[in-house]
């Protein structure tokens, strides 16, 4: 090859290098040239989710509730700690910060794992499977006449002698196992839903239950322990001091009252209707839609129940783990085929939903084919990737907004008018409804969420939405 | 009967099609698949074989949820330890899995590639389905 002759500059002479081409579906990994970045199934995940610490860490889209929680937690106990307890170690035992330290840490360790565990999510189905599930549902169904709507997709099972429904998911492309429940918040299908909890920035369900309640339990014993000791500091000064001069002297108190005051009777109230929910091996969702009430008929029971509340305690708190069933940090194999990512009325929404400064962005296009459809939007999952980091939110939300309100179309019937958008504790429940017309939503107007306008009364998705359509309910936590 | 094949001359086979043997949830959530024979294998696989493999598969899922002394001691011991025990540890369930995972290559390998049929585990499909491709017979054409 010869130089060109630039300005009196000679071009060395270029080596070209050819990278190999794999023609056949061997395992990339082995060919270090190959043009192909190898994902991790997280990179790939179908869910409205996100991801940290490469797949390790996996909650809800939206978590400015949870930061509240962890600040609120970690300002009151700092408070109480820094200002508090000197006073009453030295006065009355230093075993009072001691016991402090240790529930503290324990309601810390419990909400990380409530909030960064996979909560039962089930995989969507592969296409070959999907198919196989439609041919069976059209072979049992058959053949449709002129105007005969088609039956909804369910199927009846008796359990312990009650006759369950089983629902299709048209997102996940699966019969529902019983007590599982779609979150259309997080966009998955989740084993034994309980419901979606905005305070810990994740859903609750049959994986990480255990780790909610010992959560709101032992958060119940922290706000206790601080407000009667922050209590009993003041008084202790105020028999010295008097009761002004006491509150100028320590004003922290003043803060951690307030704050253990309103929070006592919403997380109080909340474990003791865990408890209850517990004992008698319900989820949140069954008790909502009085799933085995009484009221419904005299032969309704809860075929779940292992019969008494201690059995049915133990195996909610200390029965077998079982692993996540979504292999998060598994490697994506580039021959078999992902399942579809197809989303509930997402098809305006990729502009939104792709985090700006997030270094991942659309993984899926250069894999494999699995867009099907044009509408079909895929959900890039982004994570900041890397090095275990902060958990910066990745999408601005304010921290007063209360995310689950106007996610996704969902149509919320707030079940009691009077909204306390003050209450520090409120479920999102997510049944698996069909759609009531739009509610009103006293507290959207409250707060600044940013509302998808694509996803609200879309006519296309409703239809799409017609099984998974999300009622959410506002329960007040003092039940 | 068909010329018996490896596990290994099976991947370059053509797939003919895939079998799916779903969850049977008439005794709760528990992981149990149905004992059920599909049409599809009858030319293929006796009955008997079949209905002991998918037998044995779900009592090992049942021991691996079982609730009992171990289970709720592993579940204590892993509360008290703020759960940090399962960073040196595995579960019960994940041992079982494993097991599974064994008795799953067994299978394959002894009884169910001879036969030109394979054998998917169930934890790469969610617990949802045993997945059971048929592979074509190419030697005696298409079936």
């Amino acid at each position: 090859m010869t130089g060109n002759m630039h300005l009196g500059v000679e071009e060395p002479i270029r080596e070209c290098q050819y990278n190999q081409i794999c023609t056949h579906n061997s395992s990339s990994m082995d060919t270090p040239h190959t043009k192909k970045k190898i994902k991790r199934k997280w990179q790939v995940f179908p869910g409205r989710n996100k991801f940290y610490c490469n797949g390790r860490i996996m909650m809800a889209k939206q978590t400015g509730v949870f930061y509240l929680t962890m600040v609120l937690i970690l300002v009151t106990s700092g408070l109480f700690f820094a200002f508090d307890c000197p006073f009453l170690a030295s006065n009355l035992t230093p075993a009072i910060p001691a016991i402090g330290g240790v529930l503290f840490v324990f309601v810390m360790g419990m909400l990380l794992r409530a909030s960064f565990s996979d909560p039962g999510v089930l995989p969507r189905a592969t296409p070959e499977e999907a198919a196989d599930i439609e041919r069976q549902i059209d072979a049992t169904n058959g053949p449709s006449g002129p105007g005969y709507r088609p039956p909804p997709r369910t199927r009846e099972v008796l359990i312990n002698g009650q006759t369950v429904k089983l629902k299709y998911c048209f997102t996940c492309k699966i019969f529902r196992p019983p007590r599982a429940s779609h979150c259309s918040l997080c966009d998955n299908c989740v084993e034994r839903f309980d419901h979606h909890c905005p305070w810990v920035g994740n859903c609750v369900g049959r994986r990480n239950y255990r780790f909610f309640y010992l959560f709101i339990l032992s958060l119940s014993f922290l706000t206790i322990f601080i407000f009667s000791f922050v209590i009993t500091h003041v008084i202790l000064r105020s028999n010295r001091t008097g009761f002004l001069s006491a509150l100028k002297d320590s004003p922290a108190s003043v803060l951690e009252v307030v704050v253990c005051f309103f929070s006592i009777w919403s997380i109080v109230g909340l474990s003791g209707f865990h408890t209850y929910l517990m004992s008698s091996n319900q989820t949140t969702n069954e008790d909502i839609k009085g799933s085995w009430s009484s009221k419904r008929g005299k032969g309704n029971y809860n075929p779940y129940s292992y019969g008494n509340f201690i059995t049915n305690c133990c195996a909610a708190l200390c029965g077998p783990l079982p692993p996540s069933l979504i292999d998060r940090r598994g490697f994506v194999q580039p021959d078999t085929p992902q399942p579809v990512a197809q989303t509930n009325g997402t098809g305006a929404c990729p502009s939104n939903q792709v985090q700006s400064h997030m270094a991942a962005t659309n993984p899926l296009l250069h894999s494999q084919p699995v867009i099907l459809g044009g509408g079909a939007a895929l959900q890039a999952k982004t994570s900041l990737g890397g090095p275990c980091s902060t958990l910066g939110p990745s999408q601005p939300s304010l921290p007063s907004s209360i995310p689950g309100l106007s996610c996704g179309g969902e149509l919320m019937a707030l079940r009691d008018s009077e909204i306390h958008c003050h209450h520090h504790h409120q479920h999102f429940i997510s049944p698996e409804e069909t759609p009531s017309p739009p509610a009103a939503l006293p507290c959207a107007t409250h707060l600044g969420h940013h509302v998808h306008p694509a996803q609200l009364f879309d006519p296309a998705s409703q239809d799409s939405l017609h099984e998974d359509s999300v009622r959410g309910l506002v329960k007040l936590s003092s039940v | 009967m068909a010329e018996t094949h490896s596990l290994q001359d099976l991947r370059q086979a053509a797939v003919a099609s895939k079998v799916f043997v779903q969850r049977d949830y008439s005794s709760g959530t528990i992981c149990k698949f149905q004992t059920k024979f599909p049409a599809e294998l009858e030319s293929r696989i006796d009955k008997q074989q079949f209905e002991e493999t998918v037998q044995t598969l779900n009592n090992l899922y049942a021991e691996a949820e079982k609730l009992g002394g171990r289970s709720y001691l592993e579940g204590c011991l892993a509360c008290l330890t703020a759960y940090t025990i399962f960073l040196c540890m595995e579960t019960h369930y994940e041992k079982v899995l494993k097991k599974i995972a064994k008795y799953i290559q067994e299978q394959n390998e002894k009884i169910y590639a001879p036969l030109g049929l394979l054998l998917t585990d169930p934890i790469e499909r969610g617990l949802r389905v045993v997945e059971i491709i048929i592979f074509e017979d190419r030697s005696i054409g298409s079936r």
